[in-house]
């Protein structure tokens, strides 16, 4: 497998400073220091370790289920008029891509001997992956969650805590994921010796995202494999994924970030309009500075406050965006877009009844957008189906009524 | 060229208190009115802190305090206002304390040029890496006069230590354990800590902080250093205040 892929040639990867571009570092407090040093010191050695991989690929394999299909989604390629693959990342365990990265981690911590797990989730499904291999591995599992998400995210709260984890509400700030990774990172400032923090994105201070984009290079690993069965060509002319922090995002454009001729498109939630005060599109909205311990692109005012966004998807409504991806937009490498709440349900109501599929509200910002793809019937599409529908049910149903 | 801050260190005194607040905290106009208070009451240094919405090192208390804050309208431009002329009245070393992030939006350079000319001493700036400050911005502050100040804790390796006593000025922030603000830490546990530090004999002066609350904290914590730093126990005090004179005045002969 391929998560220790030397990239020190790449322009679009995390350079020997941990930056991208003008973007990244590590942005922490000297009482996190000694964590985030033995991280960056320990992870290339821990994923080079042939004897890592080989648990790492066969946890994957034999709980997960990868790998996860490369489907040729006949009808909505028919609708779009391109040939269209949705990666199956919803048909993980636990529903979604999270899972690949907190089975890295975990496997990551054990051998830092750390016995004690912290995380932070928006929608629930890191949470969930988080719990699930916490219980795996019999560890003790710390969830934090922002109060409004507990409330939109009733049944993976109810998950998480039947896998034996301790979801913490967060109650300051906006009450979602901003705030949830702040308590998080708080925690592990307060534990700084038993404690690791399987942070759910490619965000945060380095090595974090780069260390959970490796962990998600899983999907572009397979994707490059499956393609080739498919079509003879590993290279598809566009690879689409939607943005919160972008590990999803991260995973299928891994490997192919170096590869000039397919176009890499980023969808970011566009909440009720990008100019309308209710939005999550940070490319559009942000400007430079330090968003949880990483410089990139945050939504901010003159003051240099951070801005409450907004997203009907709990998973999408973060205020920035990891450093990989602030450096795909700003070196022009990757075409961003957004989707507005309006458009992800259109789009979610569209692949359940063209495909049988229910897609989680995160990934139906990424379908919403074919639409303004300028497709031609000969072109390839991957799309990174990152997650399934289950845990929106609730939303779903309340805007069927209208 | 010595700042207020080296020559209070090099007048020798003992026992020395800092004092933090929060700007425009309890109320938007109470910045300087708190500062002279602290002075009147015999404080040696006042931490000013800079309002942030994400303020990843602090607990809750100083964290509401920063939501109040900003809430009544703080900012950096509003506080620079506030604090024009401050230097007729205030003659103690001011230091503001906070986070990266606004000082970036605001523009460093015009940021430190700010501090200079309002009459500011020193910041701390706890998500600043030191690599950071040495390669990008160790000029500029030198070249304002501005002390940066740097937090260590019982986990900072020797070697560290040693580097951030070089880059340091004014003093070195020694936190009393690993934590946010705010955690009743046992100063009795922290001996060694203490100890290790003070025979490390750093170029700098130390000021221990983090979890200092009363008479006994102080006292435990100026026994190893050249004084200590309280800030959320006089958060606490004032953020109710109905009378902010008199709530600092018995805050301050409490712990003195
Ligand atoms: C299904 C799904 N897709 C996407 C995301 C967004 O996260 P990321 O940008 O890290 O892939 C989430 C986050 O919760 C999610 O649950």
């Amino acid at each position: 497998m391929d998560i220790a892929i030397d990239t020190s040639k790449s322009k679009y990867h995390v350079d020997e400073n941990g930056y991208y571009g003008r973007f990244g570092g590590a942005y922490i407090p000297e009482m996190l220091y000694p964590n985030v040093e033995e991280l960056q010191r320990r992870y290339m050695e821990v994923l080079k370790d042939p004897a890592f991989q080989a648990e790492f690929e066969d946890l994957l394999k034999n709980y997960v289920g990868r790998p996860s299909p490369l489907y040729l989604a006949k009808r909505l390629s028919e609708k779009y008029g391109a040939k269209i693959f949705l990666k199956r990342e919803d048909l993980n365990h636990t529903g979604a891509h999270k899972v690949n990265n907190t089975i890295g981690q975990i496997l990551l911590a054990k051998r830092l001997g750390k016995n004690r797990i912290i995380a932070e989730t928006g929608a629930g499904q890191h949470g969930v992956a988080t719990a699930t291999v916490c219980a795996l591995m019999g560890m003790e599992c710390v969830v934090y969650m922002g109060s409004i998400d507990i409330e939109r995210q009733a049944p993976n709260v109810a998950r998480m805590k039947m896998l034996g984890a301790t979801v913490v509400p967060a109650t300051s700030g906006s009450k979602t994921l901003k705030d949830a990774t702040n308590e998080a990172i708080r925690d592990w400032i307060n534990n700084p010796v038993d404690t690791h923090y399987i942070l759910g994105t490619a965000a945060g201070p380095h090595p974090y995202p780069d260390m959970v984009a490796r962990f998600q290079s899983v999907i572009s690993e397979e994707i490059k494999k499956q393609l080739k069965e498919h079509t003879g060509n590993e290279n598809p002319n566009y690879l689409v994924a939607c943005i919160g922090g972008g590990s999803n995002a991260a995973g299928t454009y891994f490997h192919y970030v170096d590869v000039p001729e397919v176009k890499i498109v980023a969808v970011e939630a566009g909440g009720k309009g990008v100019h309308s005060g209710f939005s999550a599109a940070t490319t559009q909205l942000g400007k430079i500075g330090i968003i949880h311990a990483s410089k990139t692109l945050l939504m901010q005012t003159d003051d240099g406050q951070i801005v409450e966004p907004h997203s009907i998807s709990a998973g999408l409504d973060y205020p920035g965006i990891g450093p990989m991806h602030a450096h795909l937009f700003e070196s022009g490498r990757g075409l961003f877009l957004s989707a507005t709440d309006d458009e992800a349900l259109a789009a979610a109501y569209e692949l359940s009844l063209l495909e049988g599929i229910i897609p989680a509200m995160e990934s139906a910002h990424a379908l919403a957008k074919l639409k303004d793809l300028p497709l031609k019937p000969e072109d390839v599409v991957v799309l990174c189906l990152s997650g399934r529908g289950d845990k929106d049910l609730n939303t779903y149903i309340a805007n069927m009524k209208k | 060229m010595q700042n207020r801050i080296d020559q209070l260190f090099a007048s020798g005194k003992k026992n020395i208190l800092n004092i933090y607040c929060t700007a425009g905290f309890p109320e938007l106009n109470d910045t300087v009115k708190v500062m002279e208070a602290l002075q009147e009451n015999g404080v040696d240094i006042i931490e000013l802190g800079m309002p942030f919405s994400d303020p990843l090192a602090d607990g809750p208390v100083i964290q509401d305090s920063s939501t109040r804050a900003l809430q009544n309208g703080m900012s950096l431009h509003k506080l620079f206002e506030q604090l024009a002329g401050f230097r007729s009245k205030i003659h103690i070393p001011v230091i503001l304390m906070g986070y990266l992030n606004p000082v970036l939006r605001f523009g460093v350079e015009e940021f430190l040029q700010k501090c200079a000319e309002t009459g500011v001493d020193g910041l701390i700036l706890p998500d600043l890496p030191m690599a950071e400050y040495e390669r990008d911005y160790k000029p500029l502050f030198e070249k304002y006069n501005l002390d940066l100040i740097f937090l260590v804790t019982p986990e900072t390796s020797e070697a560290r230590l040693r580097k951030i006593d070089e880059l340091s000025r004014g003093f070195i922030y020694a936190v009393s354990s690993s934590s946010t603000t705010g955690k009743n830490t046992d100063m009795g546990n922290q001996e060694a800590y203490f100890a290790r530090l003070k025979n490390m004999q750093l170029k700098n002066p130390v000021m221990i902080g983090f979890g200092i609350r009363d008479k006994a904290t102080f006292d435990a914590a100026a026994a190893h250093a050249n004084g200590a730093i309280i800030g959320t126990a006089f958060i606490k005090a004032i953020e109710n205040s109905t009378d902010l004179k008199a709530t600092i005045k018995d805050f301050v002969a409490g712990v003195r």
